[in-house]
């Protein structure tokens, strides 16, 4: 196995780092649609912080791109 | 794809428009300042065009500033207390800037300036420096107390405060990459997607093109989002200038 073949290796796996943010939005939405089921009247406020936390939880996937676009293209 | 296409990420080059080069540092104008110019006009533009004839009634154009602006406001007041007010300017000027760079890059052919880390790293910057020095002109010194959870042991703290002070200085790091990781990623998949239609020709080729739609409109809610949330952080870090919670 040459140096060179595992970077990529290395740059591959940190596509597992999605793994996490996949985690984070199920449970954003499963716990948003239990409360929602249980008090329908605060849907639209729940909406709000749904998206909130739907997008930090994304940015921490996306943090994994940044690790893996580093190793790509500058080491 | 590789070889005979265009590569995905040849869309963040940045190209010179006008070549300027003084004392031989090179200050071109460049398609990212050409779009933040963009941005930073129409922003302004909107904003002069629909407070021109202010009435009781508004029209439609000073209802919608008059929209942007109270959102803003109450979002500030929400989050860092009605003495934060005098920070407004900062908040919306971050709010009105990413929102039209992120929104001028949706258009196509065109050029997200947000999604270069150094963009997306001087805002947060310019944010961070600000909470700082008004932090330590308001309360002086004891603004290191934030480093130091009221409630905690005492023979924590060392370890605590290395370990607080380190995140406090992820603050604008994690903002920018933020931005920047989403832009990014985002006009990738956009261009990775749209790689996939005319190789698949007349039969297979609405599939991809079908889902580009919909990753566009989503595209266009995460522009918007982001934009949000960046505002929203930048609330919450003002909040440790105007009044210390910890």
């Amino acid at each position: 196995m040459e140096l060179e073949g595992l970077k990529y290796i290395g740059i591959g796996l940190t596509a597992l780092g999605f793994l996490g943010a996949a985690l984070g939005i199920g449970n954003i939405f499963s716990t948003a649609i239990s409360s929602i089921a249980r008090n329908p009247s605060t849907e639209s406020k729940i909406s709000k912080y749904v998206f909130i936390g739907a997008g930090f939880a994304e940015s921490m996937g996306l943090f994994a791109l940044v690790i893996a676009l580093i190793l790509l293209f500058v080491a | 794809m590789a070889g005979t296409g265009h590569s995905p990420l040849e869309q963040f080059r940045i190209n010179k428009i006008i070549d300027i080069s003084v004392f031989g540092i090179d200050i071109s104008f460049t398609n990212s300042a050409l779009f933040m110019l963009l941005a930073a006009i129409l922003t302004i533009g909107f904003f002069t065009y629909s407070i021109r004839k202010s009435a009781v009634i508004p029209s439609k154009s000073q209802l919608s500033a008059e929209m942007i602006y109270h959102f803003l406001r109450n979002m500030l007041i929400e989050n860092a207390g009605k003495d934060a007010m005098k920070f407004f300017p900062l908040a919306f000027t971050l709010f009105m800037f990413t929102l039209s760079m992120n929104l001028l890059g949706m258009v196509p052919y065109s050029f997200t300036a947000t999604s270069h880390i150094i963009i997306t790293f001087l805002l947060a910057s310019i944010l961070f420096i600000t909470v700082v020095i008004a932090a330590f002109m308001k309360h002086g010194l004891k603004f290191l107390s934030i480093f130091m959870p009221s409630g905690s042991p005492l023979w924590l703290a060392p370890l605590l405060i290395i370990i607080e002070f380190f995140a406090y200085l992820m603050r604008p790091v994690s903002l920018s990459i933020r931005l920047a990781a989403n832009m990014t990623a985002g006009h990738t998949m956009l261009k990775v997607i749209a790689g996939f239609i005319l190789p698949l020709g007349f039969i297979g080729g609405w599939l991809p093109l079908l889902f580009l739609v919909i990753l566009t409109g989503f595209e266009i809610f995460v522009a918007i989002l982001q934009a949000y949330i960046f505002t929203m952080l930048a609330c919450v870090y003002l909040s440790d200038a105007v009044e210390l919670h910890h």
